[in-house]
């Protein structure tokens, strides 16, 4: 029992340094990997333009539910004017950062996951290899690259899909004045705070899409599963530690920045 | 060192590859001779994709040696020159993967572009050139601009040959370049080997399961059996070695021959089966 | 023959658009919602004394008439244990010598903010100068227990 735990948390150890060294190597091999923009575009396009439609939903949802309850809660208190500094707080330093990931996770990590594992179950890689073709530089690189880019992006129009979802439900459906609403945000909000949602939307992106590529480029690693059933459990993991990795990354982010 | 010149291209030397507890290659030493083609042929699941994948550094080994030139290749060689003259030898090496490996998100144009673009400092109109000839000779000019998924399984073969043969290497590792072909088509691609090997006087490493093709179109032969070379020579020795495990590859077809009629006899099922 | 550049154009156009429409959502939510960090607008600072600030804290809100115009930049105590407050606040307030501070919440638990009211005096408050005429802290409690003891028309915890 005592030696199960040592020996999983000495696996979940060398883990964490073999994703760490997975990443700088990923980062490091986008130096002198020719024709790296064409497809920095394709990643940044798979993990950024196609998601665009599931972050702008959700991102509205979030602000209208937001509006709603955070109306009635106020309003017992005769707050209602603070409404808007604490819909949009939330956004900008928990929300946006937090879900903005979680669904990139959901809909990008995980189809380049499974399109590593493929790649890697189909000797693409291996391919790449012999034809003297770095695959860090040349499929890791981009996407890691594209991550730090799309995350801080997709986040800010979360935050800012989110505002306008909270004005809506507040200020449309229920009787909260809308100058009052957006004249308490500008106040509220800092420029602290908007760093804060940066630093996260970065961290978050690195971490996942490297969590992502990791899982995927080593699937063939993977004990206990072989051919598909290896790329869909490294699928399932990339998402699962991802998502844990997220909210972890967040409340230590937070502790440290507030 | 001195004996480069002399030293076979490539060469192992009790090479060792064990997965967990299995060993698949106990003690295989080989040697490629430089502009021939080396045909290694035995049974499924002996271990000859293994070999050619430790041949070509895709796979580590465990024990021994790979040798390019006489100098120790690969990932694991003892002295650090190792992963260097790793990279030279994949300059002038291809491998030609039994699944073809090639990039399912790139069209064939870019499929065989791709070794040139990356991996070379060539300017784009010579590789143009380069692509459009490799393209004509496989005779796929009409599908550039076609995914590999959206082709057959013949066509997907010759574009892999079509990337493999663009960088105009020096040493092509075949592995089971006729798996799922149809007779003419094996013919055709052997033909090609052979042609192609003529042409740029490259050095080839043939894994097959063909024996007739092997015999007729390759320089020399190796039978691997049980994680070791049992026979290396010539298509005319390999015709008249009294080796008992080469007799029964040779004789395979006669054997079956006999087996058939034995069976329209009425005979029992060979008990040797596999 | 070779690969059609349409496809990349068109990916390329997606990727440009999605990167400068991601770009502008960041320089908005940086500069408008989070209070013109990246601008160096002109400051000067005034003083303000008060005999309670109740909680009003370095980084609260400036208005007049409602409008941001600066933030509280530190508060101390001075030689007779009032409170003084340094306000930041734009260059071209032009504020007249006669203004008026008072800290006011929003809400009944709302953040405090200080509200300024400009007089009508033709001599400009200097940078620095200490605006004396103020209106301290509305002390809730105090507020209360006047209203529960019968106090509640005496408003005078002014000045």
């Amino acid at each position: 029992m005592l030696s199960a735990l040592g020996q999983s948390s000495l696996r979940i150890v060398s883990e964490a340094g073999d994703l760490a060294r997975f990443t700088v190597r990923g980062f490091y091999s986008a130096v002198g990997s020719r024709r790296l923009g064409r497809r920095l575009a394709r990643s940044v396009y798979e993990q950024g333009v196609r998601c665009v439609p599931v972050i702008l939903i959700v991102g509205l949802f979030t602000g209208l539910v937001l509006g709603l309850q955070a109306y009635h809660t106020l309003n017992r208190f005769g707050s209602s004017a603070l409404l808007g500094p604490l819909v949009a707080l939330t956004l900008i330093r928990e929300l946006a950062p937090v879900l903005a990931a979680l669904m990139l996770v959901g809909q990008a990590g995980s189809a380049l996951t499974a399109e590593l594992g493929i790649q890697r179950n189909s000797e693409q890689i291996d391919a790449l290899e012999t034809m003297g073709i770095d695959p860090f530089g040349f499929l890791v690189a981009p996407r890691l690259l594209a991550a730090l880019i799309v995350f801080p992006i997709m986040t800010a129009f979360f935050a800012l899909v989110g505002l306008i979802g909270g004005w809506l439900s507040a200020c449309i459906l229920l009787p909260l004045a809308g100058n009052v609403y957006w004249a308490s945000i500008d106040n509220a909000v800092k420029g602290a705070d908007v760093s804060e949602c940066l630093v996260k939307a970065l961290v978050f992106g690195a971490l996942t899409i490297a969590l992502c590529c990791h899982n995927g480029f080593n699937a063939h690693r993977r004990t206990g599963a072989t051919g598909a059933r290896a790329v869909s459990a490294s699928t399932t993991r990339a998402v699962v530690f991802s998502s844990i990795g997220v909210l972890a990354a967040d409340y230590l982010i937070t502790s440290l920045l507030v | 060192m001195s004996e480069t010149a002399t030293a076979p291209l490539l060469a192992t030397r009790s090479l060792v590859k064990r997965f967990g507890s299995q060993v698949v290659l106990a003690d295989v030493t080989l040697e490629v001779p430089r502009g021939r083609v080396l045909a290694i042929i035995g049974k499924s699941g002996t271990g000859k994709s293994v070999l050619l994948k430790c041949l070509a550094g895709v796979l580590p080994h465990d024990g021994g040696e790979v040798l390019f030139e006489g100098r120790p290749l690969g990932a694991n060689a003892p002295e650090a020159s190792g992963a260097e003259s790793l990279a030279a030898f994949r300059r002038r090496c291809s491998y030609l993967f039994q699944g073809n490996a090639l990039l399912d998100s790139l069209t064939a144009w870019e499929n065989v572009a791709l070794p040139l673009e990356q991996a070379t400092l060539l300017p784009k109109a010579e590789i143009r050139l380069r692509v459009s000839e490799a393209l004509h000779r496989l005779e796929l000019e009409t599908d550039a601009t076609r995914y590999p998924s959206q082709m057959s399984g013949g066509m997907q073969k010759r574009l892999a040959l079509a990337r493999a043969l663009v960088t105009r290497p020096e040493i092509v590792l075949f592995d089971e370049p006729t798996a799922g072909l149809d007779p003419l088509r094996r013919n055709a691609v052997f033909a090609l080997i052979a042609h192609a090997q003529r042409e740029f006087g490259f050095t080839a490493v043939v894994v097959t399961h063909d024996l007739p093709e092997a015999l007729a179109s390759c320089d020399h032969l190796a039978l691997l059996d049980q994680g070791r070379i049992r026979f290396s020579g010539t298509p005319a020795e390999f015709a008249a070695t009294p080796d008992p495990v080469v007799a029964s590859f040779r004789d395979s077809p006669a054997a079956l021959a006999r087996d058939i009629a034995a069976l329209r006899a009425g005979a029992a099922l060979p008990a040797d089966l596999g | 023959m070779q690969p059609s550049p349409v496809k990349y154009t068109r990916l390329d156009l997606a990727v440009g658009t999605f990167v400068l429409a991601g770009l502008a959502a960041l320089v908005f939510l940086a500069v408008k919602i989070g209070g013109g960090a990246l601008v160096a607008v002109d400051t000067t600072t005034v003083r303000a004394r008060f005999t309670n600030l109740g909680g009003l804290a370095p980084g609260a809100s400036v208005l007049i008439s409602g409008v941001a115009v600066g933030q509280v930049e530190k508060v101390e105590l001075d030689e007779r244990y009032a409170a003084v407050a340094t306000l930041r606040v734009r260059r071209d307030l032009k504020l007249p010598a006669d203004t008026f501070a008072a800290i006011r919440s929003s809400g009944l638990i709302g953040d405090k903010h200080i509200a300024l009211s400009p007089g009508s005096e033709d001599i400009l408050l200097q940078p620095g100068e200490l605006i004396t005429d103020t209106e301290s802290a509305v002390d809730l409690e105090s507020l209360i227990s006047r209203f529960a003891f019968g106090g509640v028309k005496d408003k005078g915890d002014g000045k």
